[in-house]
């Protein structure tokens, strides 16, 4: 049953509508995926009864039932979503064993479509880290090796790096994904796969454990532009319960998605032809240009002129808000208590000391710093400024394109430990991702190639607020003429 | 504008004490500020707790619609300046009763600016009025409770009140004595209930205040001033400022310089104490919460709350002098939102208002003073009420006949109306029927009429009672002396 898990969720769908397989058979093949790539370290929590009791309902619903957009669909769900009932960690200690009696709202909302649960999946700690190595449960395995003969574990990037492993490795159609600052985009670039991170509103935070409250979006990741188009459509929607949700309808974006882009503009920013990224990175770039070219856009060449501070801005904002977010992390009510010799602030700093790992204490040490006194204005507040600006930037470039395209990641997957011992190496991972988070803009990474040493390299859409239409069509437009059809080899 | 002379004096001359209040008062609302969970005070612990309350993984606030209705119709009924921008924002710290981490509060773009209170400090006399500066008033979250009487080693934490949604009253530092601040926060809880924003009582937590004080000679530069929290009764504040002023005082003359920093009251032993000195103080790392987007109101949610404000004490208060009220009847009959509404209920049942006020201030409020009992629960509704008061206006019973016919009001609730016609209470004033009991009574006291045309005239409310008490009350008084001076003469 394993060539079911080479599926893509559109041709499970109408496999499973037109009856060629049942959902249980799409579930149970999942289900043994997910045990067989046990060695990538992918899952935090398998849930194969979950997945199965939702392809009974959809396959009872099949005999005679209404069908449900997404029924006979098993997900994976990142562990940073509350789920009810399952443990919900956010890949972190001080959370082990938290089981929420809740459900987020977007993955209540994709079960309510009819998708089951496979299982969570692996993360970077709270979500603060591009390699997936930040984890309380050790770091996710790339499926993917170099073809240079060695086997180096590489990373399948990060925050989401469980889901990128998973859909890479086919454990999982489909997957949740969060990025803050990259976190959809950098992983589903590493292992040869889509996800989009849309405009900032469109899903809901509700029930999403918070890293940066300002910056966090969730998306889906997949194998196709397709399967992205079908998920995102059962992910966004207006939520009364996040005060931040856009209050707008949710377009039809599968029905909408087409690869003509006559009439498009795309532009190309000078300003992230960033010294030191490797020629392969740019030459893919190159061939992304000539393939929505191909595809009947116009190119043109646009400015963001504050480019260069995005990453040092999302390093000031993301922390602070993240060292606001983790401090209901103390031991009182749920999570890990490590008691103290002798008085309250005892019992906080022992729990969080052992509850948190390295970068996640970094990243609180951080944002408190630029928070403090007589440091908010130097940092904080400058930091808010710059974002404005950078806003200000894609408000100007849009006028004169309708879609921006740069790579996604400056270099392909890096080897696990590379680059763990320096911070600002690792944080350049998401140079070309950031601006858009901050931005607040939908954006895509779909692949486009792969480098000489055999590793998938991205290609990266951004696009106007709410145009999640014109990111797709884009990112369909260069998956059409990529013909990546690439797969990590089997070795797990 | 009156200067107060309050003074502290020391031994090395006189104080002057500068005072400012931060009232904490919770917001009249069924749901908290960001949740839907309940606010029903006295709860068992931890029964009103929602999911974003215990601050769970991933739990969002979303602004109550209501709680901000009130903080903006507050700050209307202090004439202050309405935000149609404001901003939350999170105020960091860790403490067991503050799940969150933070608090939500709005620091650096609150919904209220600058308004003003006036106050009396002398109910009867217009020319004691001073007017205190608010300086803002923002909404907030409040905690929740801790309790270390409930195990040996351990404290339990009580989330029922965790996210009220609270507004914070800023004065500015304009007060000058103990009896304005006592004034002003009476006024201030008096217009809080007015409007209904907040229920002022002060035995359930629902208004508190954190008083600063500092000394400084007569018209010098501000001194050091030190903050006592949740202070929570007019008497405490008053108590707290005269105790705290004395101390400080004490402190310099012997040398010393006041610390900057928060002490809590000890009302058992009339004392404040230190909290946590400046060097302690935390810092709150305030910045813009990333949950909330800025709250903006337009121009229709604006006039809306407007048109939704009652009449509030001191128009209320001018109205009725305007009918004749005396200053201090006025004063007593606004004061609390439920006498005032009593009492306009009363005139607009017809009764005069003069007479009224008088009878509302002594009769009524005397008698339910001795039954225990307050307006709301008055066995006599205002419509009764008015009944009786036109009776005696009009003539058809006296000012005696009235306490009687009050009293059966009072046991049995009855209208004064029938009262009088079950019981043939009606005053009479035929004179035939008057002139023959006078002419009794004369009559059978000859000696006295005699030693009252000699002279003695005291004798003729003798002879007024004897006429009286002859006709059970019901005579018309006016009538009885009319007719008594001709027949004396």
């Amino acid at each position: 049953m394993f060539e079911l898990t080479t599926k893509t969720i559109a041709e499970l769908r109408d496999g499973f509508r037109g009856g060629e397989f049942s959902a249980r058979e799409i579930a149970a093949s999942f289900n043994d995926a997910v045990v067989a790539g046990r060695a990538l370290n992918a899952w935090t929590v398998e849930t194969p009864e979950l997945a199965l009791a939702a392809a009974d309902v959809a396959d009872a619903a099949r005999g005679g039932g209404e069908m449900l957009p997404l029924s006979g669909i098993p997900l994976g769900i990142k562990d940073l979503f509350a789920t009810e009932g399952v443990d919900s960690t956010a890949g972190s200690n001080i959370l082990r064993g938290f089981k929420p009696p809740y459900e987020s709202s977007v993955s209540g909302k994709l079960k309510a479509a009819g998708a089951g649960m496979l299982g969570k999946l692996n993360m970077d700690e709270f979500a603060m880290g591009s390699s997936n190595e930040t984890s309380a449960y050790g770091p996710v395995i790339s499926p993917w090796k170099r073809n240079d003969g060695g086997n180096t574990a590489l990373t399948p990037g990060g925050s989401s790096g469980g889901s990128a492993a998973a859909v890479a490795a086919g454990m999982a159609p489909g997957v949740t994904g969060t990025d803050t600052g990259g976190s959809i985009r950098q992983p589903a670039a590493f292992v040869g796969i889509s996800g989009i991170k849309p405009t900032y509103g469109r899903c809901s935070r509700w029930g999403i454990v918070a890293f940066a409250s300002s910056l966090d979006q969730a998306g889906p990741m997949a194998r196709t532009v397709l399967d992205c188009a079908i998920l995102l459509e059962n992910m966004c929607g207006f939520d009364a319960k996040d005060a931040t949700s856009l209050d707008l309808p949710v377009p039809q974006w599968e029905a909408g998605l087409s690869s003509d882009l006559k009439g498009k503009r795309v532009g190309i920013p000078r300003e992230y032809r960033i010294d030191g990224v490797p020629d392969e990175i740019n030459a893919i770039w190159d061939h992304g240009i000539a393939w929505l070219k191909d595809a009947g856009a116009e190119i043109v060449e646009i400015s963001l002129p504050h480019t260069r501070y995005a990453l040092p801005t999302y390093y000031i904002i993301a922390p602070a808000e993240a060292s606001s977010n983790l401090a209901r992390y103390d031991g009182v009510r749920y999570g890990l208590r490590e008691m103290g010799v002798k008085s309250l602030d005892d019992m906080y700093s022992a729990t969080r000391a052992a509850g948190f790992g390295a970068e996640v204490k970094r990243r609180i040490m951080i944002g408190t710093y630029v928070l403090s006194a007589g440091y908010y204005d130097a940092y904080f507040t400058k930091a808010q400024k710059v974002r404005t600006l950078i806003k200000r930037d894609f408000t100007r470039a849009f006028e004169e394109c309708d879609l921006i395209l740069t790579p996604t990641a400056p270099s392909a997957a890096f080897g696990l430990g590379e680059k763990m011992s320096d911070p600002l190496a690792m944080y350049l991972n998401d140079v070309f991702a950031v601006p858009a988070s901050l931005a607040g803009l939908p954006a895509m990474s779909v692949p486009g190639g792969l480098d000489s040493q055999g590793l998938p390299l991205g290609l990266h859409l951004i696009g106007r607020e709410c145009d999640e239409q014109g990111v797709l069509n884009a990112g369909l437009a260069i998956e059409e003429r990529a013909g990546f059809t690439a797969r990590a080899e089997k070795w797990w | 504008m009156v200067v107060s002379d309050y003074r502290i004096y020391g031994e090395t001359g006189e104080w002057e004490v500068v005072i400012g209040l931060e009232v904490h008062a919770q917001i009249t609302s069924n749901a908290k500020l960001f949740s839907g969970a309940s606010t029903t005070f006295g709860a068992e612990p931890n029964t009103q707790v929602s999911l974003v309350d215990a601050a769970m993984p991933g739990m969002l606030p979303v602004p109550n619609a209501e709680c901000v209705r009130q903080a903006v119709r507050t700050g209307m009924a202090i004439g202050a300046k309405i935000n149609a921008w404001s901003r939350f924002d999170r105020k960091n710290y860790f403490y067991a009763d503050l799940p969150q981490g933070y608090q939500i509060s709005q620091l650096y773009h609150p919904i209220v600016g600058e308004g003003s209170i006036t106050v009396l400090t002398d109910d009867k006399d217009e020319a004691s009025a001073v007017t205190i500066g608010v300086e803002r008033i923002h909404i907030e979250q409040d905690a929740g409770k801790l309790m270390h009487d409930q195990h040996p080693t351990m404290s339990f934490v009580d989330l029922n009140r965790s996210g009220v949604a609270l507004m914070e009253i800023v004065s500015k530092p304009d007060m000058r004595s103990p009896a304005e601040a006592g004034a002003y926060v009476r006024k201030l809880r008096a217009i809080l209930r007015y409007v209904g924003s907040c229920d002022g009582n002060m035995e359930e937590g629902s208004m508190r205040a954190d008083v600063n004080v500092s000394v400084r000679r007569p018209g010098a530069e501000l001194g050091t001033r030190t903050e006592t929290k949740n202070v929570n009764s007019v008497r405490f504040v008053m108590a707290v400022i005269e105790h705290e002023a004395r101390r400080q005082v004490e402190l310099i003359e012997a040398g010393g310089a006041v610390a900057q920093e928060t002490r809590l009251y000890d009302p058992d032993n009339n004392v404040t104490r230190t909290l946590r000195s400046k060097e302690d103080a935390h810092d709150y790392r305030y910045f813009p919460d990333p949950d909330l987007l800025p709250l903006e109101l337009d121009d229709a949610f604006l006039q809306a709350c407007r048109d939704s404000l009652p009449e509030l004490p001191d128009a209320k208060r001018k109205r009725f002098e305007s009918l004749g009220i005396g200053a201090y009847n006025a004063s007593v009959l606004t004061d609390e939102v439920e006498t005032a509404r009593w009492f306009d209920s009363l005139l607009e049942a017809g009764a005069p208002p003069p007479q009224a006020a008088n009878w509302v201030a002594s009769e009524l409020f005397g008698a339910l003073n001795r039954m225990g009992k307050t307006l709301v629960d008055s066995p006599v509704t205002p419509h009764n009420a008015a009944e009786l008061l036109k009776l005696v206006a009009d003539g058809t019973i006296s000012g005696s006949l009235a306490k009687q016919v009050f009293e059966i009001m009072l046991e049995t609730g009855e209208g004064a109306a029938r009262i009088v016609e079950e019981r043939g209470l009606k005053q009479t004033s035929d004179t035939g029927e008057i002139d023959a009991i006078i002419d009794g009574i004369l009559s059978a006291n000859a000696d006295k009429v005699q030693q009252y045309k000699d002279g003695k005239e005291a004798l003729f409310g003798f002879f007024v009672g004897q006429t009286m008490k002859a006709m059970a009350g019901k005579a018309n008084p006016g009538v009885v002396n009319e007719r008594l001076r001709a027949k004396l003469v």
